[in-house]
């Protein structure tokens, strides 16, 4: 999917090199060039906007979406017109579960994420900053929790405080938080070294203002490219955790849950295949969007350096 | 304008010794090693020197701008009377931007990406002088046009990697001038850009120079950078000045054959083509090791055996005001006699 779409870029820039279009180049590539990018967007947006919205759609007219818990039909039913996605194991409507299933991939992807981008980019800043013995203490506690096994670490602080949304969004931000510091660690210690922080310091700007100023624009945006990518790690995290069942409690749907759920339905009968299959392709879908974008993002900002 | 006690003027900038050693797990680099120089108001001064010599790490040992670890930095650095050596970086801040400034060398890496190039040049206004955002920009526009940027008001909303390479050096020294500064750094202004520029940018400076009454210290490894452009000249070689002088002395008389070698390796005009370009062979000399003898011996083509083993010390010559660090300067007899034992030598083998 992505692997062409360098190629139609190159082809259409190449063809609008004339002297009167050189100037804005960009707004005149065409949409096809951008699909990889375009699809993803757009689906990243109606899960997002689906799993915001999803107490209230009840309220738009025209849109049927049913509690997540209702019983609406017979069970195992396979996708129809009435029922979208069909129905699950007790017959309830995979579509809307579907829906509200997103709500605890949006807490977990975007939450957790941003909490440990936040708490990680200002560990990593500050240790690849100031260097010394700050960098010693706060580099060795990253090292220290990447070197526990991700999925235990995750599974055992959920177990300890109980698997609620909130403990399992905290479980996953402590896991992420080392990562984050150390990409923006690496990219600080990079930065750090540039002639413009030392000529900011050379016209008199003290460290607060040269690590906001100078430094952190230049670290926020890989660190930004670089969390798209966790997003996507942490949703398929909470499929690992629902594997070992210790995701949300249900009712709630998550992804994960409607996967493991059905999975144990797909031994004895095959044929009902939808119920885990389609959640699976959601999580799929999700995920590989993610990293379209987080891809396309680290390019664009590549790019502008290279253009330097 | 402060006097010294004996009625004369102090000079701007008046450095005494200045060591400038790195602690390294393989042990201390001594980049700087015991250089003494000074400069008067209005007056540049051309630091040359190859690679490693030690321009670059004096100019910045000068400002205090080198990392505070792992550094040793003994002697004195006087600015306008002031001794700047032990000051600590939040003293140091008075005098950054607002008396001594910095060109770097490469405008690429040292304007920042992701800013605007008239926030760049304000934050300093804004920051050290006071000035109202919109002072700051109008006072900007102006600097932007002093150093000869076309649409200033449209430059200041671009990013630098909008522009060339000679505009972005142009706002570098812009930036710089910004705070008004009375002592110039320029560190290798001229390297990374087109040579078709270089001309323009060290004439924009020597401008903005005289305009302004600034000193400079202008670092470069280009002998024809300084030769018309400096009112003095400091030859530096591992961490060590081996000549100084004012410029028109250095080039009718050089003593160093460190700086004629130097000399020697520009491309000249007037010599008929595919003649063969002269370089200096060798390396310069690892700064690990504590030398013994003159530094430039090992590769010196005139070295004797007390060159290897006894260091020259830094002496006037019969021009005053001319020094230099050399037992057989060029032009001395011993000097003249291993020239005639090159040539003959030369010849036996063959000639070149």
């Amino acid at each position: 999917m992505a692997a062409p779409a360098p190629e139609l870029i190159s082809l259409t820039s190449a063809n609008e090199i004339s002297p009167t279009e050189v100037v804005t180049p960009r707004k005149k590539r065409r949409w096809r060039g951008q699909l990889g990018t375009v699809v993803p967007v757009v689906w990243i947006t109606l899960v997002t906007l689906g799993a915001l919205l999803a107490p209230w759609l009840n309220k738009v007219p025209g849109i049927r979406l049913l509690k997540y818990d209702k019983i609406v039909a017979k069970k195992g039913l396979t996708p129809s017109a009435k029922h979208w996605l069909g129905t699950d194991e007790i017959g309830r409507s995979i579509l809307s579960r579907l829906i509200w299933g997103g709500r605890v991939a949006l807490a977990v992807g975007i939450v957790s994420v941003l909490v440990a981008l936040i708490v990680g980019g200002f560990i990593g800043l500050i240790a690849g900053y100031y260097r010394g013995k700050i960098e010693l203490v706060l580099m060795t506690l990253a090292s220290t929790i990447l070197s526990f096994p991700a999925l235990i670490l995750v599974l055992s602080i959920v177990a300890f405080l109980g698997n609620n949304l909130r403990n399992i969004v905290a479980a996953i931000a402590i896991v992420a938080i080392p990562a984050f510091a150390r990409q923006a660690y690496a990219v600080t210690l990079a930065v750090s070294q540039r002639e413009y922080v030392m000529a900011a310091r050379s016209l008199g700007a003290k460290n607060k203002r040269i690590i906001i100023r100078e430094v952190l624009p230049n670290v926020i945006l890989p660190l930004s490219a670089y969390a798209l990518v966790i997003t996507a790690v942490a949703i398929v995290a909470e499929g690992g955790l629902a594997f070992l069942g210790a995701s949300v409690e249900r009712p709630t749907p998550s992804w994960g849950t409607m996967i493991n759920d059905g999975r144990k339905l797909l031994v004895s009968d095959p044929s009902i295949w939808h119920i885990s299959m389609i959640p699976v392709a959601c999580m799929f879908l999700t995920v590989l969007s993610l990293n379209l974008i987080g891809d396309r993002v680290r390019g664009l900002i590549d790019g502008k350096e290279s253009k330097l | 304008m402060s006097l010294s006690s004996n009625g004369r003027e102090t000079p701007l900038l008046e450095i005494q010794n200045v060591k400038t050693h790195f602690r390294t797990k393989r042990g201390v680099v001594r980049a700087v090693d015991g250089v003494s120089l000074t400069l008067e108001r209005g007056r540049t001064l051309g630091v040359v020197g190859e690679s490693g010599s030690g321009k670059s790490i004096l100019v910045r040992s000068i400002m205090g701008l080198l990392p505070m670890r792992n550094i040793v930095r003994e002697g004195s650095v006087r600015f306008d009377g002031t001794e700047l050596l032990h000051l600590s970086r939040n003293d140091m801040r008075d005098y950054w931007g607002k008396e001594m400034a910095i060109i770097f060398q490469d405008p690429m890496t040292a304007l920042n990406p992701v800013m605007k190039v008239g926030k760049q040049i304000t934050e300093g206004l804004i920051r050290s002088l006071g000035m109202s955002k919109s002072d700051a920009f109008a006072n900007a526009e102006k600097l932007m046009a002093d150093v000869g940027i076309p649409e200033p008001t449209r430059r200041l909303n671009e990013y630098p990697h909008q522009l060339s390479g000679g505009m972005r050096q142009r706002v570098m020294i812009a930036v710089a001038l910004a705070a008004g500064p009375r002592l110039l750094f320029a560190d290798e202004p001229t390297t990374a850009l087109d040579v078709t520029v270089q001309a323009q940018i060290l004439d924009l400076l020597a401008a903005q120079q005289r305009d302004r009454n600034m000193s400079m210290i202008l670092v470069t490894h280009d002998l024809g950078v300084v030769a018309g452009r400096s009112d003095d000249i400091a030859v530096m070689y591992a961490g060590r000045i081996v000549e100084k002088a004012p410029t028109r002395s250095l080039f009718a008389n050089m003593k160093m054959p460190y700086t004629e070698a130097l000399l020697r390796s520009i491309p000249r005009l007037d010599q008929p083509s595919h003649t063969r370009l002269q370089s200096i062979s060798g390396l310069p000399p690892n700064l690990l090791v504590q030398s013994v003898g003159c530094r430039f011996a090992a590769r010196c083509p005139y070295a004797v055996e007390r060159c290897r083993v006894e260091e020259p010390a830094l002496v006037e010559s019969d021009v005053p005001g001319h020094f230099y660090a050399c037992h057989y300067p060029v032009g001395s007899i011993e000097w003249q006699n291993a020239q005639d034992r090159l040539t003959t030598s030369s010849v036996v083998a063959g000639g070149h």
